[in-house]
């Protein structure tokens, strides 16, 4: 075991959650363009970010306060394949919304996943708040908004950041940036280089950390949640990775990027640079990737089957949940 | 039974909702140390303390935010918003976030919490600290909103809304806090939301109207009972739910109603009592309905002769009463 409590059970374990997000994700986009699914968001290079600091977290009782990119996050933290795609395909039994909402807006009550919405940064004052509550409950909670770079120009990131920083709440703000808010280059986002410099303001500290590197980044998350649940405050932590996809099954990303440029950042791929240095380790076999490449198919196409014969929601139901009494 | 003031009720009621249940926490801007800026939450950071009464930073979407978060993770967030007029930065919040959440969840997730602001003019608040902004949240399903009109309401009301498992939104009428007093007994009592109260009975007409309007209702009904024109007053109480039972007995009862608030003519809460009317009593009714209400100008202006011209009165209900009975 190393210093940092990675044993190599639990890298083996993070890598198999990005691997399995990359194949949620891929499918997803194919039952798009076979026209099964409406909309697709993806995660295609985010996994390292999100699946490190989901292994950093108490899964299941810190609270998450995710957003549309947040696939690899959501699976690292106990959501299911199966639910991922009833939610893809509106079933009623979609345990984020019954069919509800869009596809990637996740929710989870008894995962302490947090249900969101589409405006963006809104998250990150719910993440204050649930991190308010459990100062005053004392309860050992953690909480972490996640946000893409761009949604750190609206009013509450910096609401959100602020009214944390003063109370000194036990709450994470962990960006996830990737260069491009949809088609808007963070240059024109903000004029200073990284959103992490950004936590001085707000006398937080700002973390960089690769964010294609998921030893790295869970080593971040876990420091910030032993000082959070220290009582010293929030963290703000600026993950670096790449999109590898358009933004959505929706948006043509050739309209704005190089490619060139994606295929420069595809070298730096977090899951084929993950697999090196496990393998490198010897933790990673080519009998265990082949074995667990076999099961995460099977999960998929199991998860898939599953999600398209599961019922629709009734249209009875549709006045249902708006009170809970009136 | 001690008489208290329609401020003294809410603080009251906050305090002994406070002392009953450890998880109610009340923030806002100047709530603590100063108690308010008008003094309804004085002396309550003093007994309950600066993690329960809590001075948050001046950020209105915060304020609701965090309230979303904490109420999710097990507190019952009461904030304040200063005035009513500064709500609208934490309108996505209130409107997209915890009016939905319940829904969007599948009912997995609630949002139990009251948020609180003084609302209404005629004390030389101008364009910013005067105006009704109830109708705005009235259309909007998963929330409810509540606007009490005497001290006795103001507590049963606070105390059901605090105990709600969804969003109320709780407004107060400010040239209400200090002019308005009645009984309100000490021991606790819930008023359910979405009752409407008969405040006055009467046989030739029926007022409709909510919060301070109530009392200016009143008050032109007494005058009108010396003219031998006796008026049904119906007090709301919630704008949304609407108790389209009372509504309609009262409609159905006297065949005339005029329907009152300070809130702006068009699209406010006069024209849905009135379509709900229209829809189930027409033929009950001697007379159109008409509409009071605070003109289709973007807010109450500062100066005296503009904010009394804007202002609906006692007078003018009186003299609009009277045309209808008339009729």
């Amino acid at each position: 075991m190393s210093d940092n409590g990675l044993t190599p059970e639990l890298m083996l374990d993070m890598y198999y959650h990005m691997a399995l997000a990359r194949a949620v994700d891929d499918r997803m986009w194919i039952l798009n363009r076979q026209g099964r699914a409406p909309v697709v968001y993806t995660s295609n290079g985010h996994e390292a970010a999100q699946v490190g600091s989901a292994f950093a977290l108490n899964r299941g009782e810190d609270w998450i306060c995710p957003y549309y990119r947040d696939l690899a996050l959501v699976l690292a933290y106990g959501m299911t394949p199966r639910e991922i795609m009833l939610h893809l395909l509106g079933r009623a039994d979609d345990p984020n919304s019954g069919g509800r909402q869009m596809p990637a807006h996740w929710g989870h009550a008894k995962l302490h996943i947090l249900t969101g919405g589409s405006v963006v940064a809104t998250q990150d004052v719910h993440a204050a708040g649930l991190a308010l509550a459990s100062k005053v409950l004392k309860d050992g909670r953690v909480s972490v908004a996640y946000f893409g770079e761009g949604s750190t120009s609206q009013g509450e990131f910096h609401e959100a950041l602020n009214f944390a920083a003063v109370h000194k709440l036990p709450v994470i703000f962990f960006n996830e940036n990737n260069g491009y808010a949809i088609s808007v280059p963070a240059r024109k986002q903000m004029a200073v280089q990284d959103v992490a410099a950004r936590a001085a303001g707000y006398g937080m500290p700002g973390v960089i950390v690769d964010g294609n590197d998921p030893v790295k980044v869970y080593e971040v998350v876990k420091e910030a949640a032993d000082r959070a649940r220290r009582g010293e405050g929030p963290t703000l932590i600026e993950a670096k990775t790449y999109r590898f996809v358009p933004h959505s099954s929706d948006d043509d990303d050739r309209a704005y990027r190089p490619r060139e440029e994606v295929q420069e950042a595809k070298k730096r791929d977090p899951i084929a640079m993950f697999e090196t240095k496990l393998k490198e380790q010897g933790i990673l076999t080519d009998d265990t990737l082949k074995e667990m490449q076999q099961k995460i198919k099977d999960i998929v196409n199991d998860a898939t089957d599953y999600a398209e014969k599961a019922a629709l929601p009734d249209p009875a139901t549709l006045g249902d949940h708006v009170y809970g009494s009136l | 039974m001690a008489v208290l003031s329609y401020l003294e009720a809410i603080r009251e009621t906050l305090r002994q909702e406070m002392r009953r249940d450890e998880r109610i926490i009340i923030y806002g801007e100047d709530v603590g140390v100063r108690g308010g800026v008008f003094r309804v939450t004085e002396g309550l950071q003093k007994e309950f303390g600066e993690e329960r009464v809590i001075d948050s930073p001046l950020a209105e979407a915060a304020i609701v935010g965090t309230a979303i978060g904490a109420a999710v993770n097990g507190l019952l967030p009461v904030p304040e918003i200063q005035f009513a007029d500064f709500i609208f930065p934490a309108i996505n919040q209130i409107v997209q976030e915890a009016a939905r959440i319940r829904y969007r969840s599948n009912g997995t997730f609630h949002v139990p919490m009251v948020i609180r602001a003084p609302f209404g003019g005629g004390v030389h608040g101008a364009l910013y600290h005067s105006q009704s902004v109830e109708a705005f949240f009235a259309h909007v399903p998963g929330l409810k909103v509540v606007v009490p009109g005497t001290p006795y309401d103001a507590k049963g009301l606070l105390a059901s809304a605090i105990q709600d498992e969804d969003p109320v939104l709780y407004f107060e009428h400010k040239a209400a806090y200090r002019s308005l007093k009645g009984e309100v007994p000490d021991e606790r009592y819930l008023i359910p939301i979405g009752q409407a109260d008969l405040k006055r009975e009467g046989q030739h007409l029926s007022i409709i109207t909510y919060g301070l309007m109530v009392s200016y209702a009143l008050k032109a009904a007494e005058e009108l009972e010396k003219e031998g024109i006796s008026v049904d007053v119906l007090d709301l109480r919630s704008v949304r739910p609407l108790d389209v039972e009372r509504i309609l007995e009262t409609a159905k009862k006297t065949g005339k109603v005029l329907i009152v608030h300070e809130d702006n003519l068009t699209g406010g809460i006069g024209g849905e009592v009135s379509a709900l009317i229209s829809e189930h009593a027409l033929f009950y009714l001697d007379a159109p309905i008409m509409r009071l209400a605070g003109p289709d100008v973007p807010a109450m202006p500062y100066a005296a002769p503009l904010e009394h011209a804007f202002m609906v009165t006692p007078e003018k209900i009186r003299d609009r009463a009277r045309e209808l009975a008339k009729f």
